[in-house]
């Protein structure tokens, strides 16, 4: 029961436990959590964690109420998942317990942009040395400008097929 | 404030939806006017339907208390020049200003030195964001991000800051910082990522569990006391008092912003 969310497409595409089975090299290997199962089940957790994660945020933040019951810090309790060192791994890792659907559906998560993906008193600078690259990037600097240099040089070029391949390809990089 | 539900399972006994309800918010159609804790009356009119009232809106039961408002008074005479207790108990408290560009990264609280140039007495005092009353970082903020809570907490709602830094430029104490670059390893109270604007806020997850800012924390385990935290509408609180028998001021009184953060022995 106690499993992660996924897409209510991948639910509803789910049969019967043979054809599971016949598919599941194809689905995403939902992480197993801990703890007491979600009352309402997840079925309602899949389909709404967000907008109950949403709706309690505000909450908090603008009403001041701490006794909330969705919240990016209460699914660490039992979502989090280890690495091979047993260490928590972040969001930068494809086996966080939000990447495992989220990749697989292609939704983007914004949240970590802000909120930290470990639980807390993970030191997430000490995980796994360089794993973090993902969401620490360095200020562009010189390299930066280098960039921006070489996009406006490309520009230039009466080619238009260079120009559209560098216009892509700098488009991809922001 | 009243409303009926027709639950999913018409057949559950009443006795057993009453024990799912508290746990159970799947079968609530507006989970929203049952979430907030309070008081719930339920009686069943017919079989499946079921009448419930509820005491209090969220407003209520929610921690912000408008019949609150947080302040901070600072006895510019107690801040000591040589100490920064109260800054460095608030990066750690926060988790800013351990990134590795000083010139550009988040300073919610800073010493700020005074010179009189008659005289060449100095003093300092910690700044920090002075939680107006009417905050002009709320008045010119284009997305509602910035906001006042009903306590009178000035805070950024980063879930819909664009980063645009209109109330950096509003605000006359500088009090907010735009983070630049990307963040890891955040407090899990208070997030903070790039391309949003913070500033101080007054601690206000230590608050909503009755506690006191780190920076009053800080400087008084120094000794210093510099700073006192407290609700500035209630009359019997240390800080009333002390507002009510010694002189303060409040700074940028010309704005007449009315901050609830106040300075005494200033000058």
């Amino acid at each position: 029961m106690a499993r992660l969310a996924v897409l209510l497409a991948f639910i509803l595409s789910l049969a019967g436990v043979a054809q599971a089975e016949e598919r599941s090299s194809l689905l995403p290997a939902v992480p197993k959590a801990t703890g007491e199962p979600h009352a309402e089940g997840n079925e309602y957790w899949r389909k709404n964690h967000m907008e109950m994660m949403r709706h309690d945020r505000d909450l908090t933040l603008r009403m001041g109420d701490r006794e909330i019951e969705a919240s990016l810090k209460g699914c660490f309790d039992c979502h989090a998942v280890k690495d091979d060192h047993g260490m928590p791994v972040t969001y930068t890792s494809e086996k966080h317990f939000c990447r495992v659907c989220h990749d697989y559906a292609a939704v983007k998560v914004d949240c970590f942009m802000c909120h930290r993906s470990t639980p807390d008193g993970v030191d997430e600078h000490a995980i796994n040395g360089d794993s973090h690259a993902g969401l620490m990037t360095s200020p562009e600097g010189d390299a930066g400008a280098g960039a921006v240099a070489g996009y406006l040089e490309r520009l230039a070029r009466p080619a238009r097929r260079t120009m559209m391949t560098s216009t892509t390809t700098s488009g991809a990089d922001e | 404030m009243t409303f009926f539900r027709m639950p999913k399972d018409a057949k559950q006994p009443p006795a057993q939806r009453a024990q799912a309800k508290k746990a159970n918010r799947a079968e609530m159609t507006r989970r929203d006017l049952l979430r907030s804790g309070a008081a719930v009356a339920t009686a069943t009119l017919a079989p499946g339907v079921t009448l419930m009232a509820f005491g209090g809106s969220p407003a209520e039961a929610a921690a912000a208390d408008a019949g609150k408002r947080w302040g901070l008074l600072i006895d510019v005479s107690k801040c000591q020049d040589d100490c920064t207790a109260c800054v460095s108990a608030c990066s750690e408290e926060n988790g800013w200003g351990q990134g590795e560009h000083p010139e550009t990264d988040a300073q919610w609280i800073r010493k700020v030195t005074l010179k009189n140039k008659a005289t060449g007495h100095t003093e300092t005092m910690p700044m920090m964001c002075q939680h107006c009353e009417h905050p002009p970082c709320v008045d010119v903020c284009p997305t509602g991000a910035s906001m006042k809570r009903a306590d009178g907490i000035v805070l950024v709602d980063k879930h819909v800051c664009i980063g645009c830094r209109y109330c950096m430029m509003a605000c006359p104490f500088k009090a907010r910082s735009f983070i630049h670059e990307p963040v890891i390893n955040q407090k899990s109270h208070n997030p903070r990522g790039q391309g949003t604007v913070e500033s101080c806020t007054l601690c206000v997850h230590r608050v909503d569990a009755g506690g006191t800012p780190a920076c009053v924390e800080a400087c008084a385990a120094e000794g210093h006391g510099a700073i006192i935290f407290g609700d500035l509408k209630d009359p019997n609180s240390e800080i009333s008092k002390r507002l009510a028998e010694y002189p303060s001021v409040a700074l940028r009184p010309d704005l007449d912003l009315n901050p609830g953060v106040r300075y005494a022995q200033l000058g």
